[in-house]
């Protein structure tokens, strides 16, 4: 019989070369990473992305095709999930139909041999704002009240790790701000390890200290929400994470502190450290929220950098106008502009000149043969819209 | 205009109601010859009003022994072929194996295969290997007819879980057996159950298979087709009546037990039919 | 009596097996199947191969003196030119009375499906109540409800359907309407099944889109419901083809079907050889329809 794992010194989550094939089909592909004690980690990425099945493998529901998992110095890569300091908040939340809420809660306890179980679960019944639920069914409860159930369910154990699999996903928008902002709270409270796994950005940003953003079961970028949105490493990260546009170009070495880049017949210049490459194909990015919109060249500030194009849509979502505009060369940028001012919306039709300050772009390399890319207005509602 | 389109909206529903009509009156008359003195042996006609047949039922013994013999087949059957089922289902819904589509048929084929046949040919086997007929090959036969059917039934129930409640339990501690037995169980629970009425109903009302495996054994069904020749006495009819009754009770016990049980025994009358 | 409920699911894909194990618990499976699987094999399998056997054997020969196997395939020749008859009339009959159940039942399933709000689970229940008693004792009722001397033989006498000694009991309209009646759930539960799913909302959307509804139906709702209906009129037409009951109770001799006729051969006249040849027949005979009419139906997914 092993025992426990609970009796191990606590420590970081490691996992080291995880891999997991399911016949040809490659879901995590040779992944490391540290997830340090106490941190609230987000595994982000679109659906097929390989993050459930990394959570699964935590949790030990699946095993891994090969590599390890660690806790502190613990390999716990081949332990039963019942064996493990781990516990689960599940998509569906799954919660047992037949027993009642109080019974639910219990239910590792139980599993565990400890017999005055009342008082734990009615403290625990009370920090997810559930006192007196104890005899009602999972079938009589609100989706919100049955996802902070399936929370205290998980928390009572005090493991070591709390793996969450889109525990908001089923919610409204409303009802999942609010459990956000809860989630967030209970985290700090306990001190718990959280690993949560979603692919809503909006979410991973503003609750996460640290995300991973997945792609394809490898690891795109890994750091803190305001690095990775601010000077994003891939393409891909930069369009999952808001949007950008990309403007396809070469980079042509150094000059001074700064990386020069040509594209579309214009020439650039990006601060040398905002730049992931100093020669050969690549993009060069900037934010919709940060490309600003003037007159014509005079009217651009000292030190930005410019394009010329024609408005070819304007849409106005509330707190700030989405605008198009189409390049010389026949690509369209969008640029957001806040509602702050008196100003009147600029009319389709309208030749401007798009500008932006260098500080806030950021070159990236890019594959041969690979075009502008700009996400299409409104595909998603940037952070802050009213929807 | 307006006669037009309540007839339009109304007349499927009239329709239905004369054919549940039609599915109906035949125990609505079971239950009226219960209370019939009969005129002779040989008469099916209401004659008389008597309270008789229901102060004794067991007037005619024969009869009441073949209903206790045919309670006894059914309660062996029952219990073995929920067993034997049971397991099939789980190895179907839960596991992988080898020869899936053979199991599947084997499965498959009893239901769409006549019941003469099944009687005839185990018949032939019995005679063949020299088994005296009796009590036991009756319950052999009936086991090999119900299991089908507890398969089928458990099976839907099986797979219409939720497999991620028993990674749950796992993730909350429990072992595979506490899993199953928390949580799996209790789930599968009403199938079961469902399963081994539907296969208890099969086996006690089953006369054609009974009656070529049934030596010189008389279960009630067997009893009543050879009163048929003789003269049905009209307790006959209280038995019939006695065992609408019960089903009716227990339909109405289930559906007392709140919505969602009520709801659960209908869907298993039907869910073989079709998905649930 | 056949079950409630016959036809594994009609419809919809399942979910696919879950993958072959490798190492531990590989054994499992096979140990859960074991004991079922070898009931099936031993009494349901081995049994339809000793009765191919018995169809074989020499007609010389008796239950008292032995069989010998003399791979005699003459005696189906010979059943079915004793026999053919009654043949026939199991199959013409099972199909009157399957015209008559699709009538009735189609009407019944679809208003308890679409129609019965709240009273839906009521009628369901109705449907299968009859079930709940025993299936001779049902049929001896429609020897009182169709006697000489009944109410319903008085009342067509009196508007000269029948003639003055015309009656209903012992005919073939008695064993039809039996027929009928004995397997009617059978159709209309899977029936009702498939129709339970239908969403009224695409009638209303046919109708939008200019369907009268006589198109509707058959354009929308009798598509949607054939899986349900082709499991149904399969739980009908084996059972009652292979039926000798309602022939034996409420016929003569001469509605005698061929059930009716393999009884005996068993069970009287004791001809194993003859008797194991018609349920051949039969049994090859209703496999042969059943695979036309699915290739017909365009569906294998039922069975």
């Amino acid at each position: 019989m092993r025992q426990m794992a609970q009796e191990t010194p606590a420590g970081d989550l490691r996992l080291a070369d995880l891999t997991k094939r399911f016949g040809v089909f490659t879901a995590v592909d040779d992944l490391s990473l540290t997830v340090p004690q106490g941190a609230f980690f987000a595994l982000l990425g679109a659906s097929g992305c390989g993050k459930t099945t990394t959570l699964r493998m935590i949790a030990g529901l699946e095993a891994p095709t090969s590599g390890q998992v660690l806790l502190g110095d613990r390999d716990i890569t081949g332990l039963r999930p019942y064996r493990r300091p781990v516990n689960t908040v599940f998509q569906s939340y799954a919660l047992f139909p037949h027993l009642d809420i109080h019974e639910n809660v219990a239910f590792g306890l139980r599993r565990r041999g400890i017999r005055q179980v009342g008082d734990q679960v009615e403290r625990m019944l009370a920090l997810v704002q559930l006192q007196g639920y104890g005899r009602r069914r999972p079938a009589q409860l609100s989706g919100g009240q049955q996802q902070r159930v399936a929370l205290a369910r998980a928390l009572i154990n005090h493991p070591q790790v709390l793996l969450l699999d889109e525990p908001l996903g089923a919610l409204d928008l409303k009802l999942r701000r609010q459990m956000q902002i809860e989630l967030k709270r209970i985290q700090t409270e306990v001190g718990i390890t959280f690993v949560h796994v979603t692919h809503d950005q909006e979410e991973a940003m503003t609750m996460a200290d640290t995300v991973a953003v997945m792609n394809a079961g490898r690891i795109e970028q890994l750091g803190a929400p305001a690095d990775i949105y601010e000077y994003p490493a891939t393409a891909f990260v930069a369009n999952f994470l808001g949007q950008s546009n990309l403007l396809a170009g070469e980079a042509g070495g150094h000059a001074g502190d700064e990386v020069l880049v040509t594209a579309h017949g214009a020439r650039f210049s990006v601060p040398a450290d905002r730049a992931r490459l100093v020669d050969g194909p690549a993009f060069l990015g900037v934010r919709p929220e940060k490309l600003h919109l003037a007159g014509g060249p005079d009217d651009v500030p000292a030190g930005h950098q410019h394009v010329g194009g024609v408005v070819t849509d304007a849409s106005y979502v509330g707190v700030s106008t989405q605008y198009l505009v189409r390049t010389a060369w026949g690509s369209e940028l969008s640029a957001f502009t806040a509602n702050s001012g008196l100003g009147g919306r600029l009319a389709v039709g309208t030749p401007v000149t798009a500008h932006w300050d260098p500080r806030h772009a950021f070159l990236l390399p890019r594959a041969g043969g690979e075009d502008d890319q700009t996400t299409p207005l409104l595909d998603e509602p940037p952070v802050g819209a009213v929807s | 205009m307006k006669v037009r389109r309540w007839l339009a909206d109304r007349w499927v529903m009239g329709v239905a109601l004369l054919v549940l009509g039609y599915l109906t009156l035949p125990i609505a008359v079971v239950a009226g010859l219960s209370f019939n003195r009969p005129s002779s042996r040989l008469s099916y006609d209401f004659n008389e009003f008597t309270l008789d047949n229901w102060a004794r039922p067991c007037a005619t013994a024969d009869m009441c022994d073949a209903v206790v013999r045919s309670m006894e087949i059914g309660l062996i059957a029952t219990v073995v072929s929920t067993v034997l089922g049971t397991l099939m289902a789980f190895a179907l819904v839960r596991h992988g194996f080898r020869g899936r589509s053979g199991i599947n048929g084997l499965i498959f084929l009893p239901m769409a295969t006549p019941e003469l046949v099944m009687g005839t040919s185990l018949l032939a086997l019995f005679v063949a290997a020299g088994v005296p007929q009796g009590f036991w090959t009756i319950v052999i036969a009936h086991v090999m007819f119900c299991v089908s059917f507890v398969v089928v039934t458990v099976k839907a129930r099986l797979a219409g879980m939720d497999r991620r409640l028993e990674e749950a339990a796992m993730d909350l501690y429990a072992s595979e057996w506490q899993t199953f037995r928390r949580i799996t169980l209790p789930l599968v629970l009403p199938g079961i159950v469902a399963a081994a009425l539907l296969a208890f109903s099969l086996s006690f009302d089953d006369f054609i298979i009974t009656n070529f495996n049934a030596g010189t054994t008389v279960t009630f069904p067997m009893y009543v087709w050879g009163a048929a020749q003789r003269g049905i006495p009209p307790q006959v009819n209280v038995i019939g009546t006695a065992m609408f009754g019960i089903a009716l009770l227990l339909v109405g016990a289930s559906s007392l037990r709140g919505r969602r049980a009520r709801r659960a025994a209908l869907a298993v009358i039907a869910t073989p039919a079709g998905k649930p | 009596m056949t079950a409630l409920a016959h036809v594994p699911t009609a419809g919809g894909s399942p979910a696919p097996p879950p993958p072959v194990r490798r190492g531990r618990g590989r054994l499992l499976p096979y140990l859960l199947l074991l004991p079922g699987a070898a009931w099936l094999l031993v009494f349901f399998a081995l049994p339809l191969l000793q009765l191919a056997a018995a169809s074989l054997y020499d007609p010389a020969g008796s239950l008292s003196t032995g069989y010998a196997m003399t791979w005699a395939v003459g005696n189906y020749p010979d059943a079915l030119q004793a026999y053919w008859p009654q043949f026939l009339r199991s199959f013409l009959y099972s199909a009157i009375a399957l015209v008559l159940a699709l009538l009735m039942g189609y009407p019944l399933a679809y208003a308890i499906a679409q129609k019965a709000g709240r009273w839906k689970n009521l009628l369901l229940v109705a449907v299968v109540a009859p079930m709940f008693t025993s299936f001779l004792v049902r049929t001896l009722a429609w020897k009182t409800i169709l006697s000489d001397n009944g109410a319903l033989v008085g009342l067509l006498r009196d508007v000269h359907l029948l003639g003055p000694d015309g009656r209903l009991l012992a005919t073939p309209v008695a064993v039809v309407l039996g027929l009928t009646y004995n397997f009617l759930p059978f159709l209309v539960l899977p029936l009702y099944a498939s129709l339970e799913r239908l969403d009224p909302r695409l009638l209303e959307a046919a109708s939008d889109l200019y369907a009268s509804p006589l198109r509707a139906f058959g354009r929308v709702t009798l598509p949607l419901s054939m899986p349900g209906l082709i499991a149904g009129t399969l739980l009908f037409f084996i059972p009652a083809t292979g039926d000798y009951i309602n022939a034996e109770l409420l016929g003569t001799p001469n509605e005698y079907m061929i059930g009716n006729v393999i009884d005996s051969a068993f069970l009287v006249r004791l001809d194993y050889p003859q008797g194991a040849a018609l349920s051949f027949l039969l049994m090859a005979a209703i496999l042969a329809i059943v695979f036309v009419y699915l290739r017909k139906a365009g569906t294998e997914e039922v069975l």
